[in-house]
């Protein structure tokens, strides 16, 4: 890949298609020009390629070179003749709905759990888990399988050795349903068997001539084993081989492409692993769209996503307030809000999704919704990624009186080392600082941890580029896709309001900080410096109990933020008082109420 | 010129329409180019095959699976009816016997060596689908479907609940601005859709239900309201499928909105006509939105036809959709080129807006709709 110095790369989305150039200049990869079209896999176009010509288009005209030909082919370098072309083309895609899947397991909280984590890795959107053991009766699971016509399905159970008739049952239960897929008439239902590999000739008994059936490895070998690698590995085959033929343009656009088109979740997911393993850090992303919120987690090296598929800032707002309620959503809002004007502003937003808060005040509330937004989606990922359910562990005394226990979740917010926010609400919040406070509250980092937003929203195409050029990808990410806020110092615990919370001594410095309170320390972007943190009383922030931690800060657009407003965070359940206390907290960051 | 948004709702007086009705599988299609249909007359018809349902049979009868295949009286493809024993086991020479009976009537589709299980096929379903609009047959999917084509005026409204409807239109106030109330429900409105203005109150609506209205069209309505006549909250912008009598189509948006003045003017101008309506709403990727339709015998010659405006042109007559002017009608005075700072701080494209009551007002190009001028 030592040649590489032009590479184009599109993300065909739902709604619109992006395209970004990126260029070898001098030593470095860096991002050149970025063009946008609408994507066409509707009527009348049903040709996703005609969406990638025209968003490529925008990207000659602004690069004011040559990369599509007399067809509106792109062009691709085969010797090193510059100037016009590229020596790569790559590609990503969630148009169509994605990828839509059903996962199979006998016990819910063990093969179940684990398919869901095989799929939801792959980039799939789960539409229904079903369990031998989930409280439905058979019948309506059979139903539920014949309604939902998904993508796909996974079925695994059983450790190797273990299990057969409860796997026999599943494979009886799919047949029994006789599902279509969603896409393709005609086309037999792609079937992923990951299961007791001493199932496998009665599972294919049943499914054979049936479905077009894969069988991979064991997703759950043994009680305390994960072997989600060759599951996801079909799912990715099968969406290339399978999906995305059936998707209109796409058999097209894969003939283009210099390697196999990605699902949009499974490049951002890979791109976040580059990032934890090149860096090695604990990171957690989040991208919240208008229908649906990704989020995305590396935890000591394990790798986890989840998509809470209606969770979102327009198609799905009014979902947010029925699973947060208007307290939860007012309770972020620095001033009263009355219930029913709430209520008809969400549903008003949600008929017309593309309108745009005016002023201050409906700008406040939309950022509150969004708190609970990525507060739910990130709870939804804390239940999911987490260790193995069902594991005998050898547990100490000290494990007892702990209460570990197996199944715990693998987030970890004071070894978090990074959190970085993406979508519209997040990345084109009007104030940068508006997206720290946003992701501060809802996620309510421990420790030291830097905060950073995904500046145009490039992370898929830096995915797919991952898979094929890391160095590019890295390099591109670090410099032009991630814009740092800043590093956010919040010891844990609790004081008395007005206690010194924490001391953070920077160049001689100090800053004291009170319990309750938030204060924004200047430093620029790049600048970083070694920091004395010296929690008060019994606070931590990562050293133990009221132990002084000596820490590496960074700047950013927004600057370092120390909040000492204790963990959990805990709002003023009076209305008045609680009203109080955040127009302190958005004065502390230099934010207007209203 | 510039863009705003658009929900690209058609309000016209006359129109050619054609609906597609498919069947959810393959099945008889029951009509032919050019047959005159009603709303109601099936067109095409199917059956379901119906699930399957297991019967236990190793473990109702105590036996490993290999010995509850042998002791199986019922082989693959057989009819069996509720009540029928599928498999009888006999010990102690004969003298106990043990049987294990259906309690499904269908077909014997499987029978699993590896579990003992019996997999009955229930009957199937018939399925029909009705032509929904009064029309002709324009054309015919094979084993699919139809399209039913007619000539008529077409309301599509921005957010319904409830499925499709047929009934003749009554008009139930007498002025756009109007809330529909409980009192203007009469006994007369039942099976018809009945027309409201600036909104309707819960009253109105579970009375409406009571005496069978089939369907209720207003500008607006309080969210408070819909989520008790419905039951419960919705989530999700993905409608059509809720368990109610009358289907409830909103012309304008949540809250209390005077209907569009010729939206009203143009139902009223259909009173005692037979319309079919649709509750169905999905705003997402393939923008489905609730629907008024009347087939017309003739074209109308009173009503000129009316074409939304999807150019935004200083004069162009718009609706500001979003706070702080949120409702009000107005004419664009300026559309400056370049992006503005607003007071949320955002720098986006906008427009300068001269209000129904002379207000000169500045909005994002975003919080627009065009209306018809």
């Amino acid at each position: 890949m030592a040649d590489v110095k032009s590479i184009l790369a599109t993300d065909c989305g739902s709604t619109t298609t992006k395209a970004i150039l990126i260029e070898k200049q001098r030593d470095e990869y860096r991002l050149v020009v970025r063009g946008e079209a609408p994507t066409t896999v509707e009527a009348p176009f049903d040709d996703v390629t005609v969406g990638v010509i025209n968003a490529a288009r925008e990207v000659e005209e602004l690069a004011g070179r040559r990369i599509l030909d007399e067809q509106g082919h792109i062009i691709i370098r085969k010797d090193s003749a510059e100037g016009e072309g590229v020596d790569l083309y790559l590609s990503t895609s969630s148009a169509g709905g994605g990828l839509q899947m059903t996962v199979a397991g006998v016990v819910k909280a063990m093969s179940a759990e684990s398919a869901e984590r095989a799929a939801l890795g792959a980039g799939a959107i789960i539409i229904d888990v079903i369990a031998v053991d989930d409280g439905r009766k058979d019948y309506e699971k059979v139903r539920r399988i014949r309604e939902l016509r998904p993508d796909m399905i996974l079925c695994s159970g059983g450790t190797d050795g273990g299990t057969v008739k409860h796997l026999v049952e599943l494979a009886e239960m799919i047949v029994s349903a006789d599902p279509k897929p969603r896409l393709g008439i005609g086309v037999r239902l792609p079937v992923i068997y990951a299961g007791n590999k001493d199932a496998r000739e009665a599972v294919k008994e049943v499914l054979d001539e049936r479905v077009d059936l894969r069988i991979v490895d064991n997703l759950r070998p043994t009680l305390d084993r994960e072997n989600l690698g060759p599951a996801r590995e079909a799912i990715h085959e099968l969406f290339l081989q399978h999906v995305m033929q059936q998707a209109p343009g796409y058999s097209k656009l894969s003939k283009w492409v210099s390697s196999g088109i990605m699902s949009t979740p499974n490049a951002v997911g890979k791109i976040i692993q580059t990032v934890a393993e090149q860096m090695q850090i604990d990171v957690l992303a989040a991208d919240i769209g208008g229908a649906t919120t990704d989020v995305f987690s590396v935890f000591g090296g394990t790798y986890n996503r989840t998509v809470s598929a209606n969770l979102g800032m327009s198609y799905s707002i009014c979902n947010v307030l029925a699973e947060a309620g208007t307290a939860n959503i007012s309770r972020w809002a620095p001033f009263d809000v009355n219930e029913a004007e709430l209520r008809n502003a969400l549903r008003n937003k949600m008929i017309r999704p593309t309108t745009i808060p005016q002023t201050m005040r409906d700008l406040r509330i939309e950022q509150a919704v969004a708190r609970e937004a990525l507060r739910l989606a990130f709870e939804h990922h804390k239940t999911l990624a987490r260790s193995l359910k069902g594991v005998q562990t050898i547990r100490t005394v000290g494990d007892m009186m702990e209460q570990t226990e197996t199944g715990r979740t693998l987030v970890d917010l004071m070894s978090l080392s990074m959190i970085i926010g993406s979508g519209g609400v997040l990345s084109h919040a009007p104030r940068r600082t508006e997206a720290a406070y946003m992701m501060l509250d809802a996620y309510q980092p421990e420790g030291v941890t830097m905060l950073a937003v995904d500046s145009i929203f490039m992370m898929p195409q830096l995915g797919v580029l991952s898979s094929v050029h890391p160095e590019a990808a890295a390099q591109v990410f670090e410099r032009d896709c991630l814009i740092k806020l800043g590093s956010v110092i919040a010891p844990v615990g609790k004081m008395k309001p007005g206690e010194i919370a924490c001391s953070v001594t920077i160049d001689g410095v100090s800053h004291n900080v009170p319990f309750g309170s938030l204060e924004l320390v200047p430093l620029g972007p790049g600048e970083t410096r070694q920091a004395a943190i010296k929690p008060g009383g019994k606070m931590d922030i990562g050293a133990g109990r009221g132990r002084e931690l000596s820490a590496k800060i960074e700047g950013g657009a927004v600057g370092v933020i120390i909040d000492c407003r204790g963990r959990p965070l805990m709002l003023p359940e009076n209305g008045p008082a609680r009203i109080e206390k955040l127009r302190e907290w958005h004065a502390a960051l230099g934010l207007e109420v209203q | 010129m510039g863009t705003a948004y658009t929900p690209g709702l058609k309000v016209s007086p006359g129109t050619v329409i054609r609906k597609q009705r498919r069947l959810p599988l393959k099945g008889k299609v029951l009509v032919g180019v050019g047959d005159r249909v009603a709303a109601d007359t099936v067109v095409a018809r199917t059956d379901i095959p119906g699930i399957i349902q297991t019967v236990k049979v190793a473990e109702i009868l105590g036996l490993e699976p290999h010995e509850a295949v042998a002791a199986l009286q019922v082989k693959e493809g057989e009819e069996v009816a509720a009540g029928q024993i599928l498999a009888e086991t006999r010990s102690f020479f004969g003298l106990l016997r043990s049987e294990c009976k259906t309690p499904f009537t269908g077909t014997v589709e499987l029978i699993s060596h590896a579990t003992g299980h019996v997999g009955i096929r229930l009957p199937s379903k018939p399925v029909e689908v009705s032509a929904y609009i009064n029309g002709t047959v324009a054309e015919v999917m094979e084993d699919e479907g139809v399209v039913v084509e007619t000539y008529g005026a077409l309301v599509q409204g921005i957010f319904g609940v409830g499925g499709e409807r047929m009934g003749k239109l009554a008009m139930g106030v007498d002025s756009p601005e109007a809330v529909l109330t409980d009192d203007c429900i009469k006994d007369e409105h039942a099976e018809a859709v009945v027309i409201g203005g600036a909104g309707v109150t819960l009253a109105a609506l579970r009375k409406a239900a009571g005496i069978g209205v089939r369907g209720v069209v207003v500008g607006a309505i309080v969210d408070t309201d819909l989520v008790a006549y419905l039951g419960h909250d919705i989530g999700v912008a993905i409608t059509g499928h809720e368990d109610i009598p009358t289907t409830l189509i909103l012309t304008e948006g949540f809250g209390s909105l005077a209907m569009a003045a010729r939206t009203f003017a143009l139902l009223k101008s259909l009173e005692g006509r037979d319309v079919s309506i649709n509750g169905a709403t999905q705003i997402r990727a393939g923008v489905i939105r609730p629907e008024i339709i009347a087939p017309l015998d003739v074209r109308p010659d009173e009503l000129k036809e009316w074409t939304q405006g999807q150019v935004l042109d200083v004069g162009t007559h718009i609706r500001v959709i979003r706070e702080p002017h949120f409702g009000r009608l107005g004419e664009v005075t300026k559309l400056p080129p370049e992006p503005v700072r607003i007071e949320s701080g955002a720098v986006v494209r906008v427009l300068e807006a001269k209000l129904a009551d002379g207000q000169t007002v500045i909005v994002p190009r975003a919080n627009v709709e065009i209306i018809e001028g």
